[in-house]
């Protein structure tokens, strides 16, 4: 080739130190990162291994087979002093999730409320919607479980119960007390009858589906299963001639026995727990509608689909694409927030587990490892299914 | 021929404008609304007057023990009022209050004036409430140099202990948040590996744990007769929890700078260090800042996680004197003063926060 233009000498001109290499910068970093990393965490490794040793603390989980010894005020299992570490563990997990679960519940409702409330236009309505967020979202949420807390041990004694009910729902200083149902022979059919409703519900849903994509024909798929859900077990329990019984608290000397209980401890942190994250998910409820362009109300109105199903059918399912992946971090929040029940002794994971029998065994690693990886689980796993359920809700561009 | 004159417009009905037209618009304005205004009205006042009764008129304002408050049923004032000063220094010796008091006061002067558009010299008190404020506060507050009494961290206490929880780790959780955010998105795969690591661990564990394992792990963690204060445990853990919070914010700020801005600092010639610092932090810190004031607010509240492992911030120093039995039953009362201190104190930054979003909406938002 005779080209009269000489290629430069590429090497030469971008003949750079080494130090100003990308590539060999980028890799001295993450091997320096690396080597510091091991250092780091290697000193930590030997220094916790050598002061268990001249503590005296045994290591692995053993433990967890050993005799607690201690009484757990309010337990979904059976438990007493004689089960086992492992079981003291069991009874806080179920703890936490329950009140996660009833929290995220009613915090949910009232979030969505308010949400709505304070885009009222009502201006009573929005004001005290708005005057509601703005003062409980700005106390913590510690506060507020010792406020509740402390309103709960204000109760009257047993002997001067609240009756919310006769006889029946009684309100006093420990706790709240309310008949427990007791299944008799037979039962099993009405809890096979409501398995049996929930599937035809599913299959009916689908259905319907299927036929309005195929001929446009509606069918009040909804309400028709929540008839079947309510209704199908309803009509095996009085054929099957009612075989429950109700359990009533009665009055014995001091105390009530019998009949369902709920700890003050549960309510104040469910109540603390609920109405704090409501206002969260009032502000995020709110952000997602005001998402919602004004728009997309005016040309469903102009398509002549009224109000009623504007809402259900063009607003809310836009708005819930922006309002799930807070709500998400919301319902995170409630759950490792429930944490805070040590502070009142509502016997919660963190309070049995790391609590009472990390202080009984010392055992700290492992116990503090264990409770970690619970709430770790928890909230990638709540996370998981928020996201699949975001992909599912998420708008599907051209 | 006449000229058209036309009539002059009628004014608008008298139902439409004024008092009655504000009524009948946002109060009466279908009969629903008219049914729920009229219950949730009488529901708000008929819930209003005894609570007004108790906070104000037929509460006691003044006296040093229970019997001033056994005359009336409302609330007893008087006991905040008797224990004003254990509730703002904590068990700090009386003696010493005043080195808290100019410590309070520089925190007003340094950050008062950053409400005030005009004021000028804004940047160098922005500067000093970030160097020398923290530094000169924490001499005086822990003594023990320039012929100061020195007072152990156990002494400190109250609303100076959660301002200072509050501050430090505000100041340090923000420069490590940006840090981790940068990881976060770094190209280096093992930086980013351990970024993402730190933190997803810190965000999926509830702080009280992670205070816990200061409290308990931390000794284990580190060689024999090699201590740390409990305070500065707690700091630590803090620090560590809300950074990992405030580094996702910042990641949604990166995320949000359009890729044209990198490329064009790498045009440039600028390096790393300089095209984050100068082009796209900038931009990206602007457009998260409720995110950033929302993290300092939650950190703001999470101090008070700290009286689980027994330091003694102002609730627990409330929660400590309403068991006291030189007052009757003030738990109330308590919780009332302590809930409105942190109250002011949020909604003050919330606020904040709304009004240097407005101030710095230069572009971006349509």
């Amino acid at each position: 080739m005779a080209d009269p233009i000489q290629q430069p000498d590429v090497d030469s001109h971008s003949k750079t130190a080494i130090w100003n290499d990308p590539t060999f910068r980028s890799i001295t970093f993450q091997v320096l990162a690396v080597v510091v990393l091991g250092w780091f965490f290697y000193t930590i490794f030997s220094n916790t291994l050598h002061n268990m040793e001249s503590r005296g603390i045994t290591t692995g989980f053993a433990f967890l087979d050993n005799t607690s010894g201690f009484g757990i005020l309010m337990s979904l299992i059976e438990y007493d002093e004689t089960h086992t570490y492992g079981d003291t563990f069991i009874v806080g997990l179920l703890n936490t999730l329950l009140v996660s679960v009833v929290g995220i519940i009613t915090a949910t409702i009232i979030g969505f409320v308010m949400g709505v409330a304070r885009l009222s236009k009502n201006w009573l309505i929005a004001k005290i919607a708005t005057v509601y967020v703005e003062s409980l979202r700005n106390i913590p949420l510690l506060l507020q479980i010792f406020f509740w807390y402390a309103l709960m041990r204000t109760l009257p004694p047993p002997r001067g119960s609240i009756q919310l009910i006769q006889d029946a729902v009684l309100l006093n200083g420990r706790g709240l007390y309310m008949p427990a149902p007791v299944p008799a022979d037979g039962f099993g059919f009405v809890n096979i009858a409501l398995l049996v409703a929930v599937i035809a519900s599913i299959v009916l849903v689908k259905w319907t589906k299927k036929r309005q994509e195929a001929t446009g024909q509606l069918f009040p798929a909804y309400w028709t299963s929540l008839g079947m859900i309510v209704g199908l077990p309803l009509g095996v329990f009085l054929i099957a001639g009612m075989p429950m019984s109700l359990d009533y608290p009665v009055l014995k000397g001091f105390n009530f026995v019998g009949g369902m209980r709920i700890i003050p401890e549960f309510m104040a942190l469910w109540w603390a727990l609920s109405l704090y994250t409501a206002t969260f998910i009032a502000e995020i409820v709110r952000a997602g509608i005001l998402a919602v362009s004004h728009g997309q109300t005016e040309a469903a109105h102009a398509l002549g689909i009224p109000n009623g199903p504007t809402l259900r059918l063009v607003v809310i399912p836009q708005a819930m694409r922006v309002i799930i992946p807070p709500l998400t971090s919301q319902y995170l929040n409630l759950a490792k927030n429930s944490s805070l029940a040590t502070a009142i002794g509502y016997p919660d994971l963190v309070g049995v587990f790391m609590g009472t029998t990390l202080n009984q065994t010392g055992q700290a690693v492992e116990i503090v490892a264990m409770t970690m990886m619970v709430y770790l689980v928890m909230s990638l796993s709540i996370s998981a299914l928020m996201n699949w359920f975001n992909k599912r809700m998420a708008m599907v561009e051209r | 021929m006449n000229e058209f004159k036309p009539l002059p417009s009628l004014p608008p009905p008298a139902s439409l404008t004024g008092v009655v037209g504000w009524l009948h618009k946002n109060l009466f304005s279908t009969p629903l609304y008219t049914i729920l205004t009229l219950v949730v009205g009488y529901l708000v006042i008929s819930s209003l007057i005894p609570v007004l009764d108790w906070a104000i008129f037929s509460a006691n304002f003044t006296g040093n023990d229970r019997s001033a408050c056994e005359s009336g049923t409302g609330a007893c004032w008087a006991f905040i009022g008797n224990r004003i000063n254990i509730f703002a220094y904590g068990s700090y010796p009386a003696a010493e209050y005043w080195r808290l008091d100019i410590c309070f006061a520089l925190l007003v002067l340094s950050f008062g004036p950053q409400f005030f558009d005009k004021f000028p010299y804004k940047m160098w008190l922005g500067v000093f409430s970030l160097t020398g404020f923290p530094v000169i506060c924490f001499y005086l507050i822990s003594g023990g140099a320039f012929g100061l009494e020195s007072i152990e961290t156990g002494k400190w206490g109250g609303l100076a202990l959660t301002l200072m929880l509050a501050y430090v780790g505000i100041v340090a959780a923000l420069p490590f948040g940006i840090v981790l955010a940068l990881g976060r998105r770094s190209e280096m795969p093992v930086i980013r590996t351990f970024c993402i690591a730190f933190i997803e661990l810190w965000r999926g564990v509830p702080l009280i744990s992670v205070l816990f394992m200061s409290s308990v792990m931390l000794p284990l963690f580190l060689p024999e007769g090699m201590n740390f204060d409990k305070l500065l445990r707690a700091l630590i853990g803090i620090t560590m929890f809300q950074s990992a919070y405030m580094a996702e914010v910042i990641r949604g700020g990166l995320q949000a700078i359009p890729r044209g801005q990198y490329e064009a600092s790498k045009a440039l010639g600028l390096s790393y260090w300089k095209s984050m610092g100068l082009i796209i932090l900038p931009q990206a810190l602007k457009l998260v800042i409720p995110g950033i004031v929302n993290t300092f607010i939650a950190l703001f509240k999470d101090t008070t996680l700290v009286l689980i492992i027994g330091l003694l911030d102002i609730l627990a120093t409330v929660q400590a004197s309403i068991t006291d039995p030189e007052w009757g039953s003030v738990a109330t009362e308590g919780y009332v003063f302590a809930a409105l201190c942190f109250w002011v104190f949020c909604f003050g930054m919330s606020r904040y926060s709304q009004s240097l979003e407005r101030k710095l909406h230069t572009g971006h938002k349509r």
